[in-house]
């Protein structure tokens, strides 16, 4: 039993189901213990109060937000390269939660700027570049849509990721760079608050339990598009029968 | 190779050529797009010299948007990309060839109708000079991402409005730094900065775009 | 602990309405996510089944 083992849509199909309910109990568990720390454990901060604790999900969504794009990525690199199938699938399983973290990562950014700032949207480099990646994550997910033929949708889509992987450095260091031309018209975020260890401990458990949560949720999906496209296969058959 | 790279020019030329009002369109765009903004927002002079440098560039990326999901699609009507692409020439070459023609096309016209709209921005001598520059080295930029965008709509339903979609967010860094080389001598800050990273982003698209945007056009055609 | 009384604590020194509007989004739009996957994992394998049966006839 080699890892080239799990590269088969078959074995990976029932690998995956296996592994679900460790990675869904280990978000939950997670989940559970960071909010703990979010709001008993982490101590009220001099500067911004109680509004600060919007950071334990606000940071961790937009790690995450980064983070997925760049393994979707990886995953088409992988896909286009080695013509594997399962890469492709991999990819498509990440979207739709990497949208939803830079949805939810904008979200709480309006609604702790608010208190903090005195306005629901600054055109802070972040929450900038934070909403373009949405735009880049809305054209993938959009231009999968419009494809029928699901090899050309394939690598359509990561030949997309790839360029905008390309580009979303250079799009930060371009919307940093106008940022601090534009002092006057908007304020700039880039310091942080000095941050006990117990809150850095709270994000880094919450960023864990995301973590986790996107690995469940993309192998669930993981599966589905694996049984749509093997349907004619005699395992997927079976598979269905069985259910 | 130098052969090809020409014929693929000349013969995108030509075909513009005997279809004026295809590009035309795209010119009276631009200069529509600009023209609404005063009347959006008012004509003192002022405010609108403050706001002319970004207008300009905005309506310059929206109006290569326009002719960008026809580069490949006549072509592919006819079915002599299909051609082009299985012939022994390299299909980064042919990519190349186009959005080399469809900056002359579209990015000529636009450097020469822009300063005419920047007086009636009232915007000064120096900052149209710049804005000349930085159309200059921002444009094939458009050009050249929007080639890959066009691969990979490539006869889809609703292909213009997802081309859009997908390449808007890409031209960010080149709208940025193209409508800040103009506020930088407006402000006094200097433009050579701006006008720098410009030319390294148009560089690097020359780089890597129409490698992208070939392995895209085949993709689009199996 | 932090918090003197349950009200103090849905309160959050007046920011309440920031924090737990953020919270709240958060878990509906996870909610929401893990519903709609529940709903499309069950009507593809329906579809498939039936594409299954169909083909078997």
């Amino acid at each position: 039993m080699n890892l080239y083992t799990y590269a088969s849509p078959a074995n990976f199909y029932h690998l995956a189901g296996k592994l679900i309910p460790w990675f869904a109990w280990g978000a939950g568990l997670l989940t559970v213990w960071g909010l703990y720390i979010s709001f008993f454990l982490a101590p009220t901060d001099f500067q911004q109060s109680e509004a600060y604790r919007i950071i334990f999900i606000h940071v961790p969504a937009a790690w995450m937000s980064m983070f997925i794009y760049l393994v979707m990525a990886f995953w088409g690199a992988i896909g286009l390269a080695f013509n594997t199938r399962l890469s492709f699938m991999m990819a498509r399983a990440l979207a739709p939660t990497g949208a939803l973290f830079t949805f939810i990562a904008l979200w709480t950014g309006a609604l702790w700027g608010k208190p903090m700032w005195g306005a629901w949207w600054v055109w802070d480099a972040r929450l900038t570049s934070e909403l373009i990646l949405l735009f880049l994550y809305v054209g993938i997910i959009a231009l999968w849509a419009a494809i029928d033929d699901v090899k050309r949708g394939d690598r359509a889509g990561s030949l997309l990721t790839l360029i905008g992987a390309i580009n979303v450095p250079i799009i930060y260091f371009s919307v940093k760079w106008w940022n601090t031309l534009h002092q006057g018209s908007s304020i700039n975020l880039t310091k942080a608050p000095s941050m006990a260890a117990i809150m850095l401990q709270g994000m880094l458990v919450m960023a864990i339990a995301a973590w986790l949560y996107t690995i469940a949720v993309a192998l669930v999906r993981v599966r589905r598009i694996i049984l749509e496209r093997e349907r004619q296969t005699d395992w997927a058959k079976a598979i269905l029968e069985a259910e | 190779m130098h052969r090809f790279l020409l014929a693929v020019l000349r013969r995108d030329l030509t075909l513009a050529a005997r279809r004026r009002g295809d590009w035309l369109i795209a010119q009276f765009f631009f200069v529509m797009v600009a023209s609404l903004f005063p009347l959006g927002v008012g004509p003192e002079p002022e405010m609108l010299a403050r706001i002319g440098p970004g207008v300009l560039w905005v309506a310059a990326t929206l109006a290569s948007l326009l002719s960008l999901s026809r580069l490949f699609a006549d072509d592919h009507h006819d079915g002599s990309l299909e051609h082009m692409v299985l012939s022994p020439e390299p299909t980064v070459l042919l990519v190349l060839g186009k959005s080399i023609a469809h900056w002359l096309i579209y990015g000529i016209p636009v450097l020469l109708i822009a300063p005419v709209l920047g007086i009636q921005f009232n915007l000064s001598w120096d900052a149209i000079l710049v804005l000349e520059l930085s159309l200059l080295l921002g444009t094939p930029i458009l050009s050249l991402l929007g080639g890959v965008g066009a691969a990979l709509t490539l006869g889809l339903r609703g292909g213009g409005v997802l081309l859009t979609l997908l390449i808007l967010p890409l031209y960010v860094p080149a709208l940025i730094f193209g409508a800040g080389a103009v506020d930088g001598v407006m402000t006094g800050t200097g433009a050579e900065a701006h006008l720098s990273l410009l030319g390294a982003f148009m560089m690097l698209s020359l780089m890597i775009a129409p490698w992208i945007a070939a392995a895209a056009l085949r993709v689009s055609l199996e | 602990m932090e918090w003197a009384s349950w009200s103090d604590f849905w309160h959050m020194a007046g920011y309440g309405l920031y924090v737990w509007g953020s919270y709240a989004v958060t878990a509906a739009c996870i909610l929401v996510e893990v519903i709609l996957l529940k709903r499309a994992g069950t009507d593809t394998r329906r579809r498939l089944k039936r594409m299954q049966q169909w083909e078997e006839q």
